[in-house]
């Protein structure tokens, strides 16, 4: 099978490696770059653990091809902390005790940077709708919600 | 009890492992890599019921990148499960296959592909039988039969009668009977099964596994490997949810340690989703039959009930669920007398096991659903009725279990005025209805799953040299639930340190024994070894102190990380503070001021002792009844809950929207409120899936119909309401600090209180779960109340 070149923003910073053609965007990073933050659930698109942002949208990273992000810019769990500086959605799922088995986390919270970037004040609904693709068997949902309501709080607070 | 003032209980401390959760750092067993380590995959059986001719690997070992094939040939026919009277699993098939997805192979490869190609190579011949998939061909005549062990497909019988069921109903002035089933449902947990086994040449196993008890998949894995128990390590990474069905050895963690042993490589295997759904292991389908009979004031006299379970293929757990879903009925309400019948029946399915309120969910679901009923019949308020019969603290139930604390009562005045009920009940407009139930739970099971006079959990606690951390060392099972972060907090309060200075390394079966996460125990009884090992760190530094201070070690004590003496006397500890930043010169963060820190102390006693190392257990005394079964629904404690939920019911589509829940949790005292909170939430949101539209189906011929979680549904965010969470503290005398469970006694109440509010939205009883639009349309229409 022929590799293809794919030259893409990860994080912030230029990667390039070759990747098989029929290689998931969620094996690749797993497998290949070794950011196991990007958690595999189901690997058909039913529970969002693998949700990262591709251009700053939240997409299953399991039914994206590697090689479809050639050219683009995608952002894991692992970019979100600026050195030790946590990202405030962190900070308030911390806090607010959004984590349990923290499997869905990593994809929650980027459905909720997602929405936060284009919806800085986000009614309840909103923020159930942005995370209804992201399954958590553990907290029933309300501290994730609570966290992300917090959590634009704050950044409102700031701005 | 009269509340104590804790430094570091009863707070809503973040959890010790939120930031690498947070950050993506967390590692699961799929997240590790070994070097050099191959993947495994494992053939399943196509078929529900065949007899295997033969077996022919031949053609997958010539695979280029193969590294190894085992079959029963190279693994041996050692019978296993979850109870030592009911192994009846071996780890692949060699004669027989009992449902689609029974294991008949393993093949370790260098990557994931060639070990899936090598499965098709696999050639098995098979002779199909006949299968059997309802309970009622399991055991009619002549049915093909699953185990030449267990005739007529039983695969275990309860008969319990406590009091005089007969002699009672002569006495009541009414007699109801009431029948509910649910459906067969999954864990639904996010983080499929993952392990990596690593084999070396001094004979050591270690297996990173996805488990809630690494200690019997210890013992398991030596059982069937043959290599001592000594020599087999199981640790346990994060675990990304469990709920029951990750409560026993599996195909999986075997395979990969065989593969490892006949490779002297590392092996990972993980499961699909599909394979998640095929190894199931998760809550059976129960048909309960209840006859309740009562006094027109009120006053519940007796219930006859009968239970049959779907259990699959192999017993699993079932063993403990059949008990469970008789004694669980024993409390919260006095019942002098009850019968139980109990029947778990084979069939050509995946294996049925525990899942979050073990075998008493559907039970609940049902019993309340008829109390409602009297309620009805007698003109009761349905709340009226249950406070009237409610145990308390102090009570003893029919079966033996002793109610050592029960705020039941308290649970339900709790919902009841914060759900504003009197407002409500009977007086929601058409369509909407307002339904309430309670529930209860063990906090943890009295006895382990094999006979043993083991401790249920010890636990070891060493202070760094420098004595500035603590450093927890235990088996328990953070699976989730936030294990990790309630042993710290119990280590930090009971040593009187701050919580920052704990670190925690858990599950590791080389650090402690601990039977793990399950039966809601690890609060009460791993909280229990935890505290014990930190008051025996405490009295070995302490006495240290005293002798170099010249003290009576009784007037001394740490507080937030300091000595504090009683009485007046102060301590001259100058020469000590010179000694310990001499011996730190250069570092950071120095002690300073007035007072001795532990850290001092603890330097101290290290320099006159050695490493501080203390241990601590915990094995529940002898509890419960006598009679056969009685280990089953016995134990040190007992949580409680009582829940009001109100629904919308859509006349025209059958749609249940639930509105509003609110909760209230007997937890015996929260060690950490957020933590509480956060089971009591997560509990509802899976009652609340299991009562609206999970359900585990099968076609014809015993094939997986649901085999994702886009065909099987949970509840998502946009189906949760914000649930009104209250939390109840009775102070639990056998718990730690007066602890005890609230993760699974909290989804008791959930369906039973959605069934009831439906009913009283629409005047309609159904009995069967769950309440998809179709069932409730179809309900509504055979009682003309359709839109």
């Amino acid at each position: 099978m022929k590799k293809c070149h794919i030259t893409f923003q990860l994080n912030g910073s230029l990667r390039e490696i070759l990747v098989d053609p029929n290689q998931t965007l969620v094996r690749m990073l797993r497998e290949d770059l070794g950011l196991t933050g990007t958690k595999n659930g189901c690997g058909e698109g039913d529970c969002g653990s693998c949700t990262v942002l591709l251009d700053d949208e939240p997409i299953n990273s399991c039914l994206v091809l590697a090689a479809q992000v050639d050219g683009h810019k995608v952002t894991t769990i692992e970019g979100l902390a600026d050195g030790d500086k946590l990202h405030p959605l962190q900070t308030s799922f911390i806090e607010n005790g959004a984590i349990q088995c923290g499997f869905c986390t990593p994809g929650m919270i980027l459905s909720a940077k997602a929405l936060l970037e284009q919806q800085p004040n986000p009614s309840e609904l909103d923020i159930r709708t942005a995370i209804s693709g992201n399954l958590c068997r553990c907290t029933g949902y309300q501290k994730i919600v609570e966290s992300i309501k917090a959590a634009a709080n704050n950044c409102q607070g700031e701005s | 009890m009269p509340k104590k003032q804790f430094d570091v209980l009863n707070t809503r401390a973040p959890r010790v492992d939120a930031a690498i959760k947070a950050t993506g750092q967390a590692q699961y067993a799929d997240d590790l890599n070994r070097t050099g380590q191959l993947y495994g995959a494992i053939l399943q059986s196509p078929l529900a019921h065949a007899k295997i001719i033969s077996i022919d690997t031949s053609r997958a070992e010539r695979l280029p990148g193969v590294k190894a094939v085992i079959t029963a040939k190279d693994v041996g026919l050692t019978p296993y499960g979850v109870s030592p009277a009911r192994y009846d699993e071996t780890l692949f098939a060699s004669e027989r296959v009992r449902y689609i997805g029974d294991e008949i192979a393993a093949v370790a490869a260098t990557d994931l592909a060639t070990a899936r190609q090598a499965l098709e190579l696999i050639k098995v011949e098979y002779e199909e039988l006949p299968v059997v998939l309802t309970m009622d061909d399991a055991v009619a005549d002549n049915a093909p039969q699953l185990h030449d062990d267990y005739p007529g497909n039983i695969s275990a019988e309860v008969h319990q009668e406590f009091g005089d069921v007969a002699a009672a109903f002569k006495e009541c002035d009414f007699i109801h009977t009431h029948s509910l089933t649910n459906k067969r449902q999954d864990g639904g947990f996010i983080e499929p099964h993952a392990c990596v086994a690593e084999y070396d040449h001094d004979g050591r196993l270690t297996l990173y596994t996805s488990t809630q008890v690494a200690h019997y998949v210890q013992r398991t894995v030596a059982m069937v490997t043959g290599i001592p128990i000594g020599r087999v390590r199981i640790v346990r990474p994060c675990v990304g949810g469990g709920f029951g069905p990750k409560c026993e050895a599996t195909p999986l963690e075997m395979s990969a340690s065989f593969l490892a042993i006949k490779t002297g490589c590392p092996v990972k295997l993980t499961y699909s989703r599909e394979q998640v759904f095929l190894h199931s292991r998760a809550r059976h389908q129960f048909f309960h039959e209840m006859t309740t009979g009562f006094k027109k004031d009120g006053t519940i006299m007796a219930l006859d009930h009968t239970c049959r379970l779907d259990g699959g293929a192999y017993s699993s757990f079932g063993i403990a669920t059949v008990y469970y879903a008789g004694s669980l009925l024993g409390a919260p309400y006095r019942l002098p007398n009850m019968k139980y019948d109990g029947t778990r029946i084979y069939t050509n399915k995946p294996a049925c096991g525990a899942q979050r309120g073990h075998g008493g969910v559907a039970a609940r679901a049902c019993f309340e659903q008829q109390l409602d009923i009297i309620a009805e019949e007698l003109k009761i308020d349905p709340i009226k009725l249950r406070m009237m019969n409610m145990m308390e603290t102090g009570d003893t139930t029919c079966n033996a279990l002793d109610m050592s604390s029960l705020g039941m009562k308290e649970c339900v005045e709790a919902v009841k005025k914060s759900s504003k009920w009197q407002k409500k009940k009977g007086k929601l407009p058409d369509g909407k209805g307002i339904g309430m139930a309670c529930g209860f739970f063990v906090s943890g099971a009295g006895y382990p799953i094999y006979r043993s006079d083991t401790f249920h959990s010890t636990a070891e606690i060493k202070v760094a040299e420098d004595g500035g951390t603590v450093i927890l060392r235990s088996g328990i099972a953070e699976i989730g639930q936030g294990a990790d972060t309630m042993v710290a907090m119990i280590t930090a309060e009971t040593l009187g340190i701050p919580l920052s200075d704990v670190r925690v390394d858990s599950g590791d079966t080389d650090y402690s024994v601990d039977l793990g996460a399950y039966s809601s125990r690890q609060t009460l009884m791993s909280g229990h070894a935890t505290k014990d090992a930190a008051e025996n760190v405490k009295a070995q530094i302490l006495e240290v102190v005293a002798d170099k201070l010249n003290m009576d070690v009784k007037n001394l004590d740490f507080k937030n990380g300091f000595v504090k003496v009683k009485g007046r006397k102060k301590l001259d500890f100058a020469k000590f503070r010179d000694y310990y930043r001499k011996e730190h010169r250069g570092w950071p963060n120095l002690p300073e001021g007035d007072e001795l820190s532990f850290t001092e102390a603890a330097r101290m006693a290290y320099l006159e002792k050695g490493t501080i190392v203390g241990t601590g257990k915990y094995k529940p005394p002898i509890l419960g009844g006598k009679f056969k079964g009685a280990a089953v629904g016995t134990s040190p404690a007992y949580g409680g809950s009582a829940q009001v939920v109100e629904v919308t019911v859509d006349r025209a589509t059958g749609k249940i929207t639930v509105d509003d829940m609110t909760d209230a949790h007997d937890c015996g005292l929260a060690i950490n409120k957020t933590m509480v909170e956060g089971q009591m939430q997560g509990s509802l949101s899976m009652g609340l899936g299991e009562a609206l539209f999970e359900e585990v189906k099968f076609d014809e011929k015993g094939a997986l119909m649901t085999p994702s979680l886009g065909e099987y549904r949970i509840a998502t965010a946009l189906d949760m309401p914000n649930i009104d969470t209250l939390i109840i503290e009775s102070g639990e005398p056998n718990g730690p600090f007066g602890a005890k469970e609230v993760g699974e006694g909290a989804i008791m109440p959930t369906i039973p209180a959605i069934l009831n509010a439906v009913y009283d939205a629409t005047g309609v009883r159904i009995t069967e779960l769950p309440l998809t639009p179709e069932r409730v349309l179809l309900a509504l229409k055979e009682a003309g109340k359709n839109a």
